[in-house]
């Protein structure tokens, strides 16, 4: 199929001298392309675990990735990382912020360069190349994170609750400011979230994760009726609260 | 209209007293750090005077800058203070140039630290002025011992602090730049060292007091020139004026050294923001 990633019987454990922590098991799942993915569960249940996998970070101890480029080719794709903080760092600018991923593959390259500049003035931080990121407001820095992210040009974007750290209303702003960026740039995500209608107003597909060791309790499709609209707008959908509904009693039924 | 004024009004006075506050308030703290020295100055050379305490012991203001008068046209003690500044300046910036590339080193390699770790430790808490002799039969009697004294004594403190600030960056950070496809280098040089900045500049005044310290011993044991030499052979030949005056200009060497990195601790933040 045109799955862009398929994940079979992943599996990983944390290892101390007091023993072993089956973190997730037999975790299968696969993401088309274009498809946005949340995966949900309690805390600690090793979502962080399983986005570190597919990014590579981590080597799965069972299992195997297999990957399906559009193009055919046989490369791991492109992957961006978008962690709970932005971790834009004061000791640079905006702009030298924003290229830290292309200064590291050592690729300042004119289009890369000129993309970078296209994306700044799309999502209106031109004007703060040069400011500092305490000068922005968490939405800002949000926003340059992203950019961070796509200068790389990733086909695959992970967010490990990537809004968590601002408060409420801005988180709100934000999540879902961030979510159409990502849609209208035409990219897959996978986002881990504990936030119910986090998931439901930005995903197609929600995962509920069990708690430790983590395995998928339920795959929950989500078909709102307000197509074509913003995350925000989706929390009005009537279909919300059924699916509110159903994740929480996923979620809450430990059995 | 006029309330509103008058309100604006009101509104300045009390930045202005506030400002006014802050000014007086700085202000009396600079008069008081002077006039207490004046104070001391005084008290002292009236005690030495009326030979409440023994001048021939305690010298005395005047006493002081007449050994510095005689020190400097006879004695040559520009080159004295010249020398001990260059010993001390040399050896901090060894000792910073040595504990940057160690502790790179031991970032680098968890095992090589976990290995060294004892070692650097007992090493720090040596008094160093006990390795002072030793330096002296292997090295001879120059400029080199008393440098090898100066960073001994900072050097081993510097190591450590470098090192725990490498690690106390956000390992998140290490995380992201992971996540971008850096390697250990990239997280090296794109976040460990740049983050660790602060830490650097102000262990960086700490070793700058400490490389003087260890000159200083090492002057005691195995100089013919310098401040330390001075103190040593004022004490020999029961000249406590040289012994006193050399010790005053210490402390003024002390201060400036120490205006000196706060000066470059002030640069670098400001260059950062």
């Amino acid at each position: 199929m045109g799955a862009l990633i398929e994940l079979k019987n992943i599996g990983y454990s944390y290892h101390s001298l007091s023993g072993e922590t089956g973190a997730i098991k037999d975790i299968s799942f696969s993401v088309e392309e274009g498809e946005f993915v949340a995966l949900v569960g309690p805390s600690g249940c090793g979502k962080s675990t399983l986005l570190s996998i597919i990014a590579g970070l981590l080597a799965p101890e069972a299992g195997t990735i297999v990957v399906n480029n559009p193009d055919g080719s046989l490369h791991y794709p492109r992957i961006g990382y978008m962690l709970q903080h932005d971790h834009l760092f004061e000791w640079r600018t905006i702009y030298q912020n924003v290229t830290l991923g292309l200064e590291i593959h050592h690729a300042l390259t004119p289009e890369r360069i000129a993309h970078v500049e296209q994306l700044l003035s799309d999502y209106g931080l031109e004007k703060f190349k040069s400011k500092r990121p305490s000068e922005l407001s968490g939405g800002m820095k949000q926003r340059a994170a992203l950019i961070r992210t796509l200068a790389l040009d990733p086909q695959l974007l992970l967010l490990d609750e990537p809004f968590s750290a601002l408060d409420y209303q801005t988180r709100l702003m934000v999540s879902s400011d961030i979510c159409q960026l990502i849609r209208k740039a035409g990219k897959t995500m996978i986002i881990v979230t504990h936030d119910l209608s986090e998931a439901i107003s930005l995903a197609d597909k929600v995962y509920v994760l069990s708690a430790r060791p983590a395995t998928i309790k339920a795959a929950l499709p989500i078909q709102l009726t307000l197509q074509d609209s913003s995350p925000l707008a989706a929390r009005n959908a009537p279909e919300f609260p059924y699916y509110f509904k159903q994740l929480w009693e996923e979620l809450t039924d430990e059995t | 209209m006029k309330p509103k004024n008058v309100q604006n009004n009101q509104l300045l006075t009390v930045q202005e007293q506030y400002l006014r506050k802050h000014k007086n308030h700085h202000r009396q703290v600079a008069f008081l750090r002077i006039f207490l020295l004046g104070v001391f100055l005084l008290l002292w050379e009236v005690s030495a005077d009326y030979r409440w305490i023994d001048s021939f012991f305690f010298s005395s203001p005047h006493r002081v800058v007449l050994c510095l008068i005689q020190l400097w046209t006879e004695r040559s003690l520009p080159m004295h203070i010249g020398i001990t500044l260059l010993e001390t300046i040399l050896s901090f910036l060894l000792v910073f140039v040595i504990s940057l590339l160690f502790a790179t080193l031991l970032w680098f390699s968890d095992k090589l630290s976990e290995i060294l770790e004892p070692y650097l430790v007992l090493l720090n808490s040596l008094p160093k002025s006990a390795l002072a002799p030793l330096f002296i039969v292997w090295l001879g009697t120059g400029i080199n011992t008393i440098i090898i004294a100066g960073i001994s004594v900072a050097v081993f403190g510097s190591i450590i602090s470098f090192y725990t600030a490498f690690h106390q960056v956000d390992p998140e950070k290490e995380i992201l730049i992971r996540t971008l496809g850096g390697d250990r280098r990239d997280i090296f040089f794109k976040v460990v060292l740049p983050g660790s900045v602060p830490t650097l500049l102000c262990t960086t005044k700490v070793n700058i007091g400490l490389s003087l310290v260890g000159v200083i011993i090492g002057e005691f044991l195995a100089a013919k020139r310098g401040l330390g030499y001075l103190i040593i052979y004022g004490s020999q030949v029961f000249q406590l004026d040289m012994v006193i005056s050399s010790i005053l200009l210490l402390c003024v060497i002390a201060m400036l050294l120490y205006l000196l990195t706060q000066s470059l601790e002030h640069y670098s933040k400001k260059h950062r923001n």
